[in-house]
Order: C-alpha cells, then structure tokens, then sequence
C-alpha cells in the first residue's frame, strides 16, 4: 500500500469526482518492473504533481495511461470508462491530451501548423472535402485565430511562420504545450514541461497552468522542479521504482521522509532544494561520463 | 550521325513515353515517400499489377479497353491493403521489407512459366493496345519540329501522359494545401505526436500508400500503353531506384518534383547513352578500342548518372524545388 501522508477527507478520498482511476497497473520491462501502482487517482479540476527520481517510472506511467505502452496487468478508467485497450488517438479524443518528455514538434512544418494540427472535427481533415477549400477555410480561419492566441499566451506568436525545427529546445517544450492545448483536453498530462524553459517564461508559465485550472481542466503533469511543485500542485503524488511511496498536499509530502529517501537515498535528510538537486545532477552526469569512459575502453 | 543529334535524341527521351512514366510513377511515391515518410520500395508492384492487368485483361481474355485500365487501379488499391494492414501499425521498416519482398514474388510469379497461358511468362503481354491506337488523334506521318522526331502513337501518348501528370499534380497540390495533407507531413515528422493530438494515424497512412499506389498503376498502365507490352523485366527492382532517383532529383514533398525529375533524368541518361554510342562506334571510333569498346560504352551512362546523383546530393540536396532552410533543420 502506498503510505498516504494525508488522506484528507475534502480533496482525495471521494472517489465520486475523480476524473482518473488507476487500480493494479503493472509494466515489467524483461526483470524490471518499471511500474507497479496500485492505485491511483486524479481529482477532477485540480493539479496533481507527480514526482520522483530519475527511472521511477514516472514516464511508463504516463506511457501506459495514454495507450502509448500496454501494461502487463491493470485497470483505469478516465470518467468512469476503462481505457484498457484504447489507442492512443482514441484517448486523446477522449479528452485527456499528453505531451513527451523528449519534445515531439514537427520539426519541417511551420510552428502555426503544428498547431492547428491540434484542432479536432477538422472537415479538412478528410479525404475528398480536403480537395474544396470552401469547404474547410472558414474553420481553418477559426483554428487559426485560436492557435494565434494560444501562441501569443507562450510568446511565441513572433515564431508562427518559422518552421518548428528551428526553435531552441525551451520553445519547443511551449510549443508542446500550446499545441496540446488546441485538442481542448479536459484533462491534460504534462511530462516535465518546464524543463529547459528560463525561469522568467517559468514565471508565467506558472500562472498559465493555473489558469488552465481555473479554466475547469484537470492538470497532471511530471516535474522535477521542487519549486514549481510546490507553488502549483494541490496534490502530489511520489513514485520511487514503480511504486507510489506517498501522497497528499504538496507541504505535507515534501516534509515526509520516505520521500526524501526516496530521492537522495536513506542517508539524506536534507529537505529537497535546488542545491541538492544539483547534487544529483551532478552525480548523475558523473555516472554518464563513468559509462561513456568505460564504453570507449572496451 | 549528326553531333545535334545526340542533343535532339536526348530531349526527345527527355519529353518521352519513358520520362512520362517515371513521372507518374514518382507522383505516386512523392505520397509515400515525400510526403508521409512510408517506405515504399516496392513501387514498381504497384506498377506492376496495373499493367499486368491491362495486358492481360485485353489479351488473354479480351476485355475492352477502359474496364481493364478501372481494374488495373483497383489491383493496387488491393495491393496496397494486402501490404498496408499487417505493416502500418508496425515500425517503418515493415513496411520497407513487405514492399520489397512482394515486388519481387508478384514479379516472379507473374513471369512463371505455370502461368505462361494467362501472363504469357518472360515475354508478358503484348499488342493490346488497339482500343488506345484508336483514340489517336495525331496524324499519322508523326509531328516533328524544332529537329525533333516523334512517331504518331508515341506523341499521342506523350499528350495522354502529360496532361495526365499535370492533372495529377494539380490533384496532389490541392491534397497537401489541405489540412489533410497536414496530417499526412506531419505523420512524416513524428507519428506519436500526431497520435497524442488524436489523429488515426493508421488510417492516414493507409490513405496515402493506397493513393501513391494507384498513381503507381497508373504509370504501369502508361508503360503498357507506350510499349505495347508489359514484361517482368519492367517491372524489376531497378524501377524503383530509379523512380526514387526522378523523384530525389526533383526533390522530395515538391509538387513538381516527380515532373522536374524525371524531365532531367531521361535527358541526362539518353544524352549520355547516346554520347558514348557515337563516340565508340563506326569504323575509326573517336575512343579507341583498346580503353573502350561500345559494349562497355553503353554502361558509362550509369557511371555518369551516379556521378551526377553524387553530385546534386552534395550541392544540391534538397532536390531541385527543395527549400533549403527546410533541409537544414534536424529531423528531431
Ligand atoms: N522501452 C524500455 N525498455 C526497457 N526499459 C525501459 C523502457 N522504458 C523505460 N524503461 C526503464 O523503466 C524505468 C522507468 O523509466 P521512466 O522513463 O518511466 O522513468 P521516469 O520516472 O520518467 O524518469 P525521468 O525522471 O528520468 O524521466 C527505468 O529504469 C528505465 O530504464
Ligand atoms: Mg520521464
């Protein structure tokens, strides 16, 4: 069982408005069991973060989740219908819209395009009414003005006739962002999307993902930026090898200890900041070069 | 054998029947390849069965002209689903795999010696163009001008062929203006991402190989129609390279590529064939037999096609239409 810090009676423990379901999904890869959660929920209209160190099979998760990946075991359901078995395409339908931790912009399209590629019920879309213009311009105009203030919210409005293989990685992690909003998902899964953004944007980035809140949708979204947790989440979630080791509001969880283990290892008790997190980038990249050495001496 | 004759002989291929099919065929691939990134190398299949058909259909068991040509569109609709539903939903390079082994196992059986009665083996199907020879309107001593040459039936076919390419490029720039062409570039660019936005990629892609396909035929039906026969030897692997190359040169996701492409490839493989025919024939040939004889001479031309190829991809990569900026810009 996952160790609930706090199960408070007003935000999680009413199931009747959870907007995703998760009960006994598991994802071996060969000896690996990259994701066992037993159970897990996403309350509707609220953000929920979830965390954990690097390979806690925070993306699996997200893999499995959206149709990406299937599970070997597991049930869930997004407003109260199984997903088990739907593709990807299906999902997103659905109203529960992801993006990719490796950024997937279409690189030699024009970043506007990319974007109203995003726009659903496109008329245009099919086959034989795509060759009439008439018949597809006036929503194309529509998904064009729409994708326009959407750029303009993530400052890239100045970019929209550059081709999208163009932008720096941060833009790239906007433009992510702003294309998955396009779909109009109710509920949308962010994987890392500040990382690589400059924290002046990350200011305001901030305030647009709250703003999707108080717009009615539901956030979910992968971060490891501590302060940004903090700051947006209502709800945090804590995965560490595949299991969620704990839950609840973001002060309570990151003063938990199984937490902190969970990130720095049984002898830390450090709270989590910035400096210790580059602590472990810094070890991480240590190993990376330990690897890299040892890979040419072979 | 004039020297202007070799420049003559050059454009005359270059406008040609040849230059038309290689046209079509690359419009076809353009689909696949330029604009939705499928791994089509198998094109000449699909020229294969639409020819086939119409040889065939005509000869062996005397259909008319046009319901033979509907049928030989529809065998590479069928073709297309026969190759597309197990692969499609699989990494690209099933499908590049599936292409390839099919074209070469409809080739063979298409040319075996069981089937000699309905496909005629080796030597295929020929002599069914009479219903096409009757549409010709051209007369019949032929059309020449600008010291060009052209046979009645060939140029009837060059006016068949390249009204039906440039109707077929209007066709493909109204496709890919569209916001379904959108999805079909964007399929190309990263298929996952087009998923996690709610789009049926399967169903795209499906779409788009049963479109090329069909082109493909096409070209397999103009070869038919040109020649006055359909024979395996068409139909090998090097027909697609080739097509690949017409459409390289051209440039890949261009609309006038496949024409651009195939206008210049047949100019430069006639031109050079016909270069290196006159410079080692006759009785006091201008290369001397001792470092070449006109044996060796016909295949100098590959040799220059692939230094030209060489060429163009290094200063030239993006095709003739290409865009470079577009080019420059990292896959991922
Ligand atoms: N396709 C795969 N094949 C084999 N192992 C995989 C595969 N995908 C993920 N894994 C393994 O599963 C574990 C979880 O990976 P995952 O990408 O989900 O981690 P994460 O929590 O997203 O980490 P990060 O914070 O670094 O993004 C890792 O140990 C990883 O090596
Ligand atoms: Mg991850």
């Amino acid at each position: 069982m996952p160790t609930d810090t706090q199960p408070s009676s007003d935000t999680q423990s009413t199931t009747s408005d959870s907007i995703l379901v998760a009960d006994g999904v598991t994802r071996k890869f060969g000896g690996l069991t990259a994701v066992d959660v037993e159970h897990f929920e996403i309350q509707r209209g609220k953000i929920t973060a979830l965390i954990g160190p690097n390979g806690a099979g925070k993306t699996t998760f997200f893999n499995l989740l959206t149709g990406f990946d299937e599970p070997d075991s597991g049930e869930w359901t997004f407003n109260g219908q199984s997903l088990h078995g739907v593709p990807p395409y299906k999902v997103a339908r659905k109203g529960m819209v992801r993006t990719f931790q490796l950024t997937k912009v279409l690189s030699r399209l024009k970043v506007i395009e990319n974007m109203r590629l995003g726009a659903t019920g496109q008329r245009g879309e099919k086959f034989l009414p795509s060759l009439f213009r008439g018949l597809w311009s006036a929503q194309e105009k529509e998904n064009t003005d729409r994708a326009m203030d959407l750029l303009a919210r993530f400052k890239l409005d100045a970019k929209a006739d550059d081709f999208a293989g163009s932008l720096s990685g941060g833009q790239r992690k906007l433009l992510e962002m702003a294309r998955a909003l396009m779909v109009d998902p109710e509920l949308i899964m962010l994987d890392e999307p500040m990382a690589g953004v400059n924290p002046a944007l990350k200011q305001s980035l901030l305030g647009h993902v709250k703003s999707l809140r108080d717009e009615g949708r539901t956030v979910l979204f992968v971060e490891h930026d501590m302060d940004m947790v903090r700051d947006i989440s209502d709800w945090v979630v804590v995965m560490a090898q595949g299991k969620i080791v704990a839950e609840g509001p973001p002060d309570t969880v990151m003063a938990n200890q199984a937490v902190i283990d969970a990130y720095l290892g049984a002898h830390h008790d450090a709270a989590l900041t910035h400096e210790t997190e580059e602590e472990i980038l810094a070890a991480a990249e240590a190993e990376l070069e330990a690897e890299a050495e040892a890979e040419e001496n072979s | 054998m004039e020297w202007s004759s070799v420049l003559s002989g050059a454009i005359e291929q270059g406008i040609g029947p040849s230059a038309i099919i290689y046209c079509l065929a690359a419009i076809g691939l353009n689909i696949h390849f330029g604009y939705t990134g499928l791994l089509n190398f198998g094109q000449a299949a699909f020229m294969m069965v639409g020819g086939y058909a119409l040889g065939s259909l005509i000869q062996t068991w005397g259909w008319p002209l046009f319901p033979s040509l509907i049928v030989g569109l529809l065998m590479a609709v069928v073709l297309a689903l026969v190759l597309g539903v197990p692969t499609l939903r699989l990494r690209a390079d099933y499908l590049a795999i599936a292409t390839i082994a099919a074209a070469e196992a409809i080739r063979q059986v298409l040319g075996s010696a069981a089937l000699n009665d309905e496909f005629g083996g080796q030597d295929g199907r020929y002599g069914f163009v009479d219903g096409m020879r009757s549409l010709n309107f051209i007369p019949s001593g032929g059309v020449h001008f600008l010291g060009l040459d052209f046979r009645s039936y060939d140029f009837f076919i060059m006016i068949v062929g390249w009204t039906l390419a440039l109707l077929l490029c209007g066709f493909v720039y109204l496709l890919m203006r569209s916001p379904w062409g959108r999805v079909l570039k964007s399929i190309r660019e990263d298929e996952d991402a087009v998923r996690s936005l709610g789009k049926n990629v399967y169903s795209y892609k499906m779409q788009a190989l049963v479109l090329g396909g069909v082109i493909g035929a096409l070209a397999g039906i103009m070869s038919g129609l040109a020649t006055s026969n359909v024979a395996p030897s068409d139909f090998a692997t090097d027909t697609t390279f080739f097509t690949y190359t017409v459409l390289l040169i051209g440039g890949a996701a261009r609309v006038f590529g496949p024409v651009a492409g195939a206008l210049i490839f047949w100019f430069f493989i006639s031109g050079l064939d016909l270069f290196f025919d006159k410079m080692t024939s006759g009785a006091n040939p201008t290369i001397p037999e001792s470092i070449m004889t006109d044996d060796q001479a016909s295949l100098m031309r590959l040799i220059f096609l692939g230094l030209i190829l060489m060429l163009i991809m290094i200063y030239r990569p993006q095709g003739i239409f290409g865009d470079r900026r577009e080019l420059a810009i990292d896959a991922h």
